[in-house]
């Protein structure tokens, strides 16, 4: 009916809007690295924002059929990926997971299968992810991903949320955009903390116990943050909010 | 009433009365009915633990001897609920130890369980004997040991599917000597990495325990292990075995081989932790009796399944994975024609394509050559409305049916049509359906479908589905047995749920999580529904510092004369009258 399209016809003016502006933060948060004296590459780190179920244009261009909710979501991807091919190709890259076409991204929950039914000839490797002054865990596995970039670009679209919240608020875009850098951290066996990406990736994954994203200006005290974070562009994490 | 039987009959009379329908129906005769039935009610089942307060249950049934609990939503299966949404067991337990002393049965599932509340559980209740803990969480086995070193008439220990964390120690060797009681031990969900102590405890354990008839093991096991087991265990009728693989010696073999034949009574198997199908053999000689299979941690491959399958000609459940593949299924609808339960698991669930040739044509066999097949799951990557009409045509009596295709709106893959019509066909031939999950594409046809026709559907799973709130319109008003209702990633929004509010209070619950409900519908029907608990799970911060239009993150709705619960974590909020008031 047509109040139902008009309802439905105005979440999509507030999603449009919201894509809008996250174009916005994007465009100047982009302008603040290049003015940036440190080598990292900001835009291999840059948050993608995501609808629920963001992987879903592969679906529609699979089976060719749009229905009402999902041709909301693809419209408003679509349109942000082809926006950024023309400002910044690498833009695009960050919304896929890198290497492996073999499996996709993953939306949360689904295909809807208890975590010990997996592929049982591996083990799952679950471990816990805490950011900090976020008020939740998340979960994640680590036999999941074959890279320390597919598992950061990961961490970024869960804990994205941080971002999503300042764009909808009615507040000065135009401000000073202040991000604060998380600095992923990890507890091995031993007990001992550690930065992410130190180790090769599949020593990583044998011995992290729980994963950390520490704010940098505590982070300073786990040594070599110079060196190792700094210029490793694999292993940082913007996450922006007020 | 000018006649009445005298208490005592009327007592002796309701004690025969066990099921829990028939006992509110006995309560709600009169006054007089009302107060015997509820002091000699024993058993009481809760649904939702947060419906009603432990307070509440002591107050009217004084003298309960098992109590169930669920907690969490069953899409917490899933990793849908944040960790701390709550489902803590503590405060019950807590309650009930003062209450009921003589408690002897306690059934959780999807609670928090801490070990102090086990220690508790151990402590409080002299005659404790039944301990059930099904995808549970929150305790160790330190928690473990409290049960084991107190609980000496302990029959039933059951972890099924618990996370429980490994502290080491040796808790099984907590079980005193003299503990000779247990009928069920179900260890199965514990770790991979066990001492050699904990495994001697295990067989003591099992040797002075002749009432056991229910033993799974867990992946620490090994193989040369289990003969031991079951030479002394043959009594049992119920096992879950360890790890499945050794090396390939011919004394292993044969003596595990002669073990299991001397377990006349087994009729259901399960565990085959990296099964290595050579060893397979050595349970054939059981295999007759069998009347449950779980392979659904095995990966066994399409040809030593079928081997394996068609020695179990009395089968009535079969978990397994798609290993099987549709060859294999043919073959298990020519042997096994007892079969009732079917459940295939993908072996890849992440993969873009297909990695076995697992198709509609699998489960169209079966359901050809299984005639009292009833209970279905089914995950698969491709499936076509012809299938369903078929399925439908010749399983009228099935009442559990769940086919997940697993890549989100996937059309009929011949016609590229949506499934609406497939779907529709089953809930109209299948008449005692009670519980329906939805894959595929689906429009908002397929819920008219099930509105006009699911009349005793109890639970439906919904997800990616739909066009509209007319969708939720036709589920909610049309489904009259409706119980529970979950929802994801559909576009149903404030009309329909506002529309048909009271229904929501003849149901146990609803959860919608991606879906279209604006936080100002929610605190609508927080505010007209007393008796409902509308709780909005949001982590993005709270629901008022965005447009009273925006979506929800998750909503999870439920009856409740507890009102609005206490424990709540940050980014749950319950929409109450209170609340509304405070944010006008």
């Amino acid at each position: 009916t047509l109040a139902q399209l008009s309802h439905v016809c105005s979440y999509k003016e507030t999603e449009e809007l919201r894509q809008r502006k996250s174009q916005a933060n994007g465009k100047i948060l982009r302008m603040s690295s290049e003015s940036d004296n440190s080598s990292m590459n900001f835009d291999e780190t840059a948050l993608t924002l995501g609808l629920p179920g963001k992987s879903r244009p592969s679906v529609g261009e699979k089976s060719g059929v749009k229905r009402g909710f999902s041709k909301m979501v693809d419209l408003n991807l679509h349109q942000k990926q082809s926006n950024d091919q023309e400002n910044d190709g690498s833009q695009v890259e960050v919304a896929e997971p890198a290497n492996s076409p073999a499996s996709k991204a993953q939306i949360a929950g689904w295909p809807p299968v208890r975590t010990f039914r997996k592929n049982t000839v591996k083990s799952c490797k679950y471990v816990k992810v805490a950011v900090d002054g976020a008020p939740y865990l998340r979960k994640v596995d680590l036999d999941l991903y074959t890279s320390y970039q597919q598992l950061l670009i990961s961490l970024e679209s869960m804990f994205s949320c941080f971002t999503i919240r300042n764009c909808m608020n009615d507040g000065n875009l135009m401000d000073l955009v202040k991000g604060t850098e998380y600095v992923p951290t990890y507890e091995d066996k031993d007990g001992d903390w550690m930065l992410v990406g130190d180790v090769p990736w599949k020593m990583f994954v044998e011995s992290c116990k729980r994963i950390r994203l520490m704010k940098r200006s505590e982070a300073l005290g786990l040594g070599n943050i110079q060196n190792s974070c700094y210029n490793s562009k694999d292993t940082s994490i913007v996450i922006k909010h007020k | 009433m000018a006649y009445s039987f005298p208490v005592e009959v009327l007592e002796h009379i309701f004690s025969f009365i066990d099921s829990d329908n028939d006992r509110n129906a006995v309560s709600l005769v009169c006054k007089s009915w009302y107060e015997i039935e509820r002091w000699c009610r024993r058993k009481i089942f809760i649904g939702n633990c947060y419906a009603v307060t432990p307070r509440i249950m002591i107050r009217r049934f004084p003298e309960l001897r098992s109590v169930s609990l669920k907690g969490k939503p069953h899409f917490a299966d899933f990793n849908l609920v944040p960790e701390g949404w709550g489902g803590y067991v503590d405060p019950w337990v807590l309650a009930m130890g003062r209450a009921y002393p003589f408690l002897e049965e306690l059934r959780l599932k999807r609670m928090v369980v801490s070990d102090e509340a086990l220690e508790m559980v151990s402590k409080s209740f002299k005659n404790f004997k039944v301990l059930v803990l099904s995808s549970c969480e929150g305790f160790t086995t330190d928690g473990l040991a409290s049960i084991a070193a107190n609980c000496r008439n302990l029959r039933e220990l059951d972890l099924r599917e618990s996370d429980v964390e490994d502290l080491g120690g040796n808790w099984l060797s907590c079980f005193p000597e003299s503990c000779t009681s247990l009928v069920s031990l179900n260890i199965s969900c514990l770790g991979s990495d066990w001492s050699l102590q904990s495994l001697s405890a295990l067989e003591r354990l099992v040797g002075r325990s002749p009432n056991l008839r229910r033993l799974r093991l867990n992946r620490a096991v090994p193989l040369d292990k289990l003969a031991n087991l079951l030479r002394r265990a043959p009594q049992l009728v119920e096992l879950g075995t360890g790890t499945f693989s050794s090396e390939l010696r011919p004394d292993v073999f044969s003596n595990l081989s002669g073990a299991f034949s001397g377990c006349k009574e087994l009729k259901a198997l399960s565990g085959f932790w990296d099964a290595v199908p050579s060893h397979l053999p050595a349970v054939y000689t059981i295999c007759s009796g069998l009347t449950s299979l779980n392979l659904s941690d095995a990966n066994i491959q399409s040809s030593d399944l079928v081997k394996l399958i068609s020695e179990c000609q009395n089968l009535q459940r079969l978990w397994v994975f798609d290993y099987i593949e549709d060859s294999g299924l043919e073959a298990l609808a020519e042997s096994c024609k007892n079969l009732q339960e079917l459940r295939v698991f993908p072996s890849d669930p992440y993969a873009m394509e297909p990695n076995v040739t697992l198709t509609e044509q699998g489960l169209v066999a079966v359901s050809e050559g299984c005639p009292k097949l009833e209970s279905v799951l089914y995950f698969c990557r491709q499936f076509t409305n012809n299938a369903l009409f078929t399925i439908a045509k010749n399983r009228p009596n099935l009442t559990r049916f769940r086919l997940c295709i697993i890549e989100p709106r996937t059309p009929d893959y011949i016609t590229l049509e949506p499934l609406d019509a497939g779907f529709g066909a089953i809930v109209q031939n299948c008449k005692e359906l009670r519980r329906l999950s939805l894959s595929g594409l689906l429009t908002d046809r397929v819920f008219e479908h099930i509105g006009t026709h699911a009349k005793k559907l109890e639970m439906l799973s919904i997800a990616f589905a739909g066009d509209s709130d007319l969708g939720l319109y036709h589920v909610l008003s049309g489904c009259k047995s409706l119980r529970k209702l979950e929802i994801r990633d559909c576009p149903f929004g404030d009309k329909a749920l506002l529309a048909n509010a009271a229904k929501l209070e003849t149901m146990r619950s609803l959860w919608m999580s991606s879906c279209l409900v604006s936080f100002e519908a929610c605190k609508l029907l927080g505010q007209k529904m007393p008796r409902l608990n509308v709780e909005v799970i949001d982590e993005r911060g709270p629901p008022d510092s965005r447009p009273e239009s925006y979506p929800v993150e998750k909503l999870y709705i439920y009856r409740s004369v507890a009102g609005p619960r206490l424990d709540m974590p940050a980014f749950v909020w319950t929409m109450d009258e209170e609340l509304a008031l405070r944010l006008s």
